[in-house]
């Protein structure tokens, strides 16, 4: 489905990805773990489209095709999703109106005609239950005003919504308390099917007791320096991430 | 010739049809004095520095059109609100439609300003409110020696008008250019609530420069709420002069939505006399090519307990001009005022300008003023959260600006209103926003 080979990547002429190769198929979710400034974020950002990350080097496939010059919609048009670690607040436009736009932009792009009210409002019900937020939420200007946990439960009721094939999950449990967070994986695990994949990307192992990994990648220094599987996440929360650092650089 | 020639010689043509008994003939004859005095501003004078008038001043305008016109209501139906019922005072070419309009004298005068000038039941209205609000600049005083026409409308005691009332200025390009010189009189009186819409439009792209003058009274517990939509043809031009007096207890709002037109000033004045009152002032501005938008606004605290509230968005694209000039002035009586003011502006193109100067004259100690202006681009963190939810880059700036001038429209109180300035929003972003506004 993904397939990243060799990606260098920069932002204000400051390399940041120097060399990922990653390989995520249907089915599978993969944790990207790593200390702060490692290149997690970026690294999500740039699958996503940003426009701000200078790609130097390397390429960038969503089943097949290589992503790398599409804007940041029609990747979206795809199937990509990403979670933003800070979601951004834009008042005045409700999360249902939001949605609404994201929904048929989506479908237009496809060729298909608008999602009818009713199906839509059908939707919107059923995954706002799933994430067990409240109808008065949806009319609330997107973002303003949430509380950390809310805008994360937010974040995963939009994926919801956009079923895509790929979600890049960043950071997606911090500032969430134990509830938000069992809410959030649920609705993850809710989702998750054979057909399509999730990038979790996290620096604790908390999240990945909730949303269990097929693999775990190690990044450091804008590359990957270990993978494995689910136990070395409860490895990195034992031992910390030095010996991870003096691994590479040995 | 020079147009402030022409506006003077004219004047004694002019004079010969009024009413040489008239109250109103002698502060006609002052005012033509002032003008000739002072002229046009220039962009010497302080509140007319970031606004040239030279561009449309330029132009030989007939001051009093040979004909009268007749419009079809078909061809004007979409510059009205027509999806409620109201009151509707036309204009065409500056003269009284009747065949447009719908006034009432039934418990309340919606009517024309020429009848308030001349019938004698009326006088003593006028003698007591004509001119008593506008002050005398130059282009005032210009206003106030041609006024013959325009809107009177006088809502006596504890009536509540449900009726929105419309009042639109047409022109119709039968002239090469046109000045017109709109002036509108309102009192409301205690416990009166009246809903107002202003327009002009013109049907054509010859060059009208309007000069208008409006004089509101709200009396004591009086609701005006004043909207006035601004979005007209490329050669057209508008100076705004609207002066509105408060007594005590009342409320007064002005919106103002700005999309259209050459030039366009906005000279609006709030005088509260009373306590306990409030005063908004609201307004949303897009434009684009070489269009200028002025607001120019002024709220005078007298006595104490009072407030005002300012909000003023901007969207400047292409080369267009923008100046928002806000100044509240707080007497040393008017103790326990809070003054609000907000300006906030954004510039899609490098070549957009906007000067914003807040002006702040506080005499009185234990106040609460605030006032903050920003100017900045659209967000770009804000434009890849959008894109990444699908939504194209055009359609994430429109929904973008949309939200960014959004909140003023929260206090418009006619549903229709707002539908129909949203719909202007949409129409002046290029899109359409994938929900219903």
């Amino acid at each position: 489905m993904l397939k990243i080979k060799n990606l260098h990547a920069s932002v204000e002429d400051k390399g940041i990805l120097r060399g990922i190769n990653l390989e995520v198929n249907p089915g599978e979710v993969h944790a990207i773990m790593g200390p702060n400034g490692s290149g997690k974020s970026t690294l999500a950002s740039v699958i996503a489209g940003k426009e701000e990350y200078e790609v130097e080097q390397g390429e960038i496939f969503f089943e097949g095709e290589d992503i790398n010059e599409l804007a940041a919609e029609e990747r979206a048009h795809k199937g990509v999703f990403l979670s933003f670690q800070y979601p951004v607040e834009i008042p005045g436009v409700s999360v249902t109106n939001f949605m609404k736009t994201a929904i048929n932009e989506t479908r237009k792009a496809k060729g298909l005609e608008e999602m009818p009210a009713n199906e839509m409002l059908k939707m919107i019900r059923e995954k706002s239950e799933l994430l067990e937020i409240d109808r008065k939420f949806l009319s609330r200007s997107l973002n303003e005003g949430f509380s950390g946990g809310e805008k994360k439960r937010n974040e995963i009721f939009q994926m919801a919504m956009l079923e895509p094939k790929l979600a890049i999950l960043d950071e997606t449990d911090s500032g969430l308390d134990i509830d938000a967070l069992r809410i959030v994986a649920n609705g993850v695990n809710k989702l998750k099917s054979k057909d399509n994949a999730v990038i979790v990307i996290t620096h604790y192992q908390r999240l990945l007791d909730y949303i269990v990994p097929d693999y775990v990648h190690v990044l450091h220094q804008g590359k990957i320096v270990k993978s494995g599987p689910k136990e070395l996440a409860h490895e990195l929360e034992e031992k910390g991430y030095d010996w991870i650092k003096e691994e590479a650089n040995a | 010739m020079e147009l402030k020639d022409k506006l003077v010689s004219s004047f004694m043509a002019f004079e010969d049809h009024l009413e040489a008994s008239s109250p109103i003939h002698g502060i006609k004859n002052q005012a033509i004095k002032t003008f000739e005095q002072k002229g046009f501003p220039s962009k010497k004078d302080e509140a007319w520095k970031y606004t040239s008038l030279k561009p449309v001043l330029k132009h030989n305008y007939s001051l009093f059109p040979k004909q009268e016109t007749a419009i079809d209501y078909n061809d004007i139906k979409k510059y009205l609100i027509h999806d409620i019922d109201s009151y509707k005072i036309i204009f065409v070419d500056g003269k009284y439609s009747s065949y447009l309009s719908q006034t009432t004298h039934e418990g309340i005068d919606v009517c024309l300003m020429s009848a308030a000038l001349s019938k004698t039941k009326y006088r003593l209205i006028v003698e007591h409110y004509f001119n008593k609000a506008a002050t005398q600049d130059s282009l005032s005083s210009l206003n106030t020696a041609f006024s013959s026409e325009g809107a009177y409308i006088h809502i006596p005691k504890n009536k509540l008008v449900e009726k929105p009332i419309q009042i639109i200025h047409f022109a119709t390009g039968n002239e090469a250019a046109l000045m017109l010189q709109p002036r509108n009189l309102i009192v409301v009186d205690e416990n009166s609530h009246v809903q107002i819409i202003e327009r002009h439009q013109s049907l054509t792209d010859n060059p009208v420069l309007t000069n208008s003058v409006t004089e509101i009274f709200a009396n004591k517990r009086a609701i005006v709420d004043y909207y006035k939509i601004q979005n007209d043809n490329q050669n057209a031009s508008l100076i705004d002069n609207t002066f509105i007096k408060q007594k005590q207890e009342s409320h007064a709002s002005v919106h103002t939505f700005s999309f259209g037109g050459k030039l366009t000033r906005n000279n609006l004045n709030f005088y509260q006399n009373g306590e306990r009152m409030d005063s908004t002032l609201k307004g949303i501005t897009i434009i684009g090519d070489k269009q200028h938008v002025d607001h120019n606004t002024l709220v005078h605290h007298i006595e104490p307990n009072c407030e005002s509230h300012q909000d003023y968005k901007g969207i400047f694209g292409d080369s267009a001009t923008g100046v928002f000039n806000g100044k509240v002035v707080v007497e040393k009586e008017a103790q326990k005022t809070n003054a609000y003011q907000s300006n906030n502006n954004i510039l899609v193109s490098d070549k957009a300008t906007i000067n914003s100067k807040p002006q702040l004259e506080i005499f009185a100690d234990d106040v609460k003023c605030s006032h903050g202006c920003t100017i900045g681009q659209l967000d770009e963190s804000a434009m890849f959260y959008m894109r990444s939810r699908g939504i194209p880059k055009k359609e994430a700036r429109a929904l973008l600006m949309y939200a960014f001038s959004n909140n003023v429209l929260e206090s418009v109180k006619i549903p229709e209103i707002k539908t129909r300035i949203n719909k202007l929003i949409a129409n002046k972003l290029g899109v359409n926003i994938g929900f219903d506004l």
